[in-house]
Order: structure tokens, then sequence, then C-alpha cells
């Protein structure tokens, strides 16, 4: 029996910091309602009953962005509408990831057009896309899995 | 054309030189910019057209001369009455005084109509963008104004696209 077993057993566990970090990070992230247009039903069906989000430590989305850790741009973004979600941005406390769901936040969708962003990455760096119109919630739900994945490999030194 | 119109279109006939336009029984009378106003008050004041249903402006590039056509919407509320008067603006630099004087609901419509097709209001209390940020150059809705936004970004031109997008610094 090695010694990992024998503190095992007393409930001892050892590990890097930087596990522990982000295994926490990703255990308890909190989105901030950002829900746009029609994919904002998507992500609240995604957070109710049937496809649970609070399984994978989603269990509050908070309005405030002060109190929230990801953002989920989910909708198309219109032009009027950029430079609230740019502040919205900046009054989230680091660490802070933005996930875009949908394909008219990703790209701009169907609307090729004067009045909506081409792609909510002109305005807020992005981490992870999810494309779909609007995706389905399990969709949405494996691109927050791959968000958690790679939230998980962040390393020490890129910590703000 | 509902007969109670009658002497409202007679009265607009005789002041203002208005030409009656029917189409089954909708009544529209065109006027030119200088008589609106003073037709306005008249319909408002002595034919009892108090509400201002809708400005629309259309723009018929490059078909016709005038370009600009603008509707306005009026309903009499008692009497039940539709009347449209239509004002054809060239498109040089199209203004006309406003009517927000008389209906203060057409604040708002013209504010519209000066953002997206770029018709000025003269006598306006705030003539800003509504729709577009407030900075925006050019006027969306017009004919000549181009359709899409952005060049579609395909496998083959995706480089020479994304080098030309505004990313953020962070």
């Amino acid at each position: 029996m090695g010694i990992e077993q024998k503190t095992a057993n007393m409930g001892i566990v050892t590990t890097t910091l930087e596990q522990v970090v982000n295994w926490s990070r990703t255990n308890s992230m909190w989105p901030m309602l950002f829900g746009l247009a029609c994919c904002a039903i998507e992500m609240m069906s995604a957070q109710a009953a049937n496809y649970d989000m609070s399984r994978f430590g989603m269990e509050l989305m908070r309005p405030s962005p002060r109190q929230s850790d990801l953002m989920i741009v989910a909708g198309r973004v219109s032009r009027k509408m950029a430079p609230v979600l740019r502040q919205l941005y900046d009054q989230m406390p680091d660490p802070k990831w933005v996930v875009a769901m949908g394909d008219c936040a990703s790209t701009g969708g169907v609307f090729n057009n004067y009045a909506v962003v081409q792609g909510v990455d002109e305005v807020v760096p992005v981490d992870v896309y999810v494309s779909g119109c609007p995706p389905r919630p399990e969709g949405l739900i494996h691109g927050i899995l791959t968000l958690h994945e790679k939230v998980k490999r962040e390393r020490l030194a890129e910590w703000k | 054309m509902n007969i109670k119109l009658q002497p409202a279109v007679d009265a607009l006939r005789d002041r203002f030189a208005a030409d009656l336009k029917e189409f089954r029984d909708e009544a529209t009378l065109f006027l030119t910019p200088e008589a609106l106003v003073g037709a306005a008050e008249t319909l408002r004041d002595e034919f009892g057209f108090v509400m201002l249903l809708d400005i629309v402006s259309v723009d018929y590039w490059p078909e016709l001369e005038p370009r600009f056509h603008l509707a306005y919407q009026l309903y009499n509320l008692e009497a039940n009455l539709l009347l449209r008067l239509r004002v054809p603006l060239n498109g040089n630099s199209p203004s006309l005084p406003t009517v927000s004087g008389v209906w203060p609901n057409a604040d708002w419509k013209e504010r519209e109509i000066w953002d997206m097709m770029g018709i000025r209001f003269d006598g306006h209390p705030d003539l800003r963008r509504i729709l577009m940020p407030y900075e925006w150059q050019g006027h969306p809705l017009r004919k000549d104004y181009p359709l899409g936004y952005e060049e579609v970004q395909y496998t083959f031109n995706h480089a020479e696209v994304d080098a030309r997008k505004p990313y953020p610094k962070e």
C-alpha cells in the first residue's frame, strides 16, 4: 500500500496548486445571464430541470456581472448593444471566461447587415464558440464542458 | 372613400392644393412640403383628426423622381375615419418642417426617419439617431445603401478577411 493510499484513507489528498485551483474554478463557475435573443431560450432550457446545468456547477445564474465568472453571450448582439456588452464584461472580476453561444454570437449568423455585430469576438475575447441556430441544450453543455477542459489546462504562470 | 371624409378633403383641396388619390376605400392626399404643417393643423383643429397613427418614408430610387415619399396616416377617433397625407420629396437634401408641434408623437417617428432615410425635419426639438449608434455614418434603409456588411469568410479567403476584422486588444 503506497503512502498515498494510506493518507487517502485518513482523508488527505496531495495534489498541485494548479490542479486544485482549476478544479475549483470549473466546479463552481457561475454564469451571467446574457440572453439576448432566441439562444436565451435554449440557455434557459439547459439550465432547467431536463438538461440540468447545475450538475456541472452552474447552480446560480447571476444577473449581476460583479458576482459571476462566465458570460454566455446567447443571441445576436446589435451594434447599439455592443458597448453595453463590453462594459458588462469589464465589470466582471477576474478570472472570467466568455462562451459565444449560437451562430449569431460566433459570427453574426444569418444577419450580415448594418445592425448586427459580426461575431461577438469583435467586442470581447471569446474562449469557446458553440455553433447552432440555436444550439441544442446538449450542445451548450458540450460547450461548457469544453470550457471546463480548457480551464483545467491553464498554467499557473498565466493566471491573472 | 368614406363620405364623411368629403368635407376634409374639399377643405384641403381648396386651401392647400392637395391632390386626391383613391384606392378601394382608402383616401390619400398629395401635398407639397410647404403646405404640410398648415394642412396638419387644419385637419387636427377643424376636422378632428387628433391622432397621428404613423409616419412612413419610402425610397423609390432609381425608378421614380421625386425619390422620397412621406406618408402620414391620420385617424379621427370620434368618427372612425382614416386619412393619408403623402409628401413627395427630392433626394438632394430632403428636408421639410416637422409636425411634432401638431401631434407630439411625431417626435420619435421623425427621428427614426432621419436615422434610416436621412430626411431632415426643420424645427424638430431633438433630431438625432434613434436606432443606430449616435456616430453612425450613412442612412441604412436607403436603396443605395449596401445590403451586406461584411465579406463572407470562406476557407479560401479566410486569412484576408481575418486580417481586417477588428479584434479587441483585451
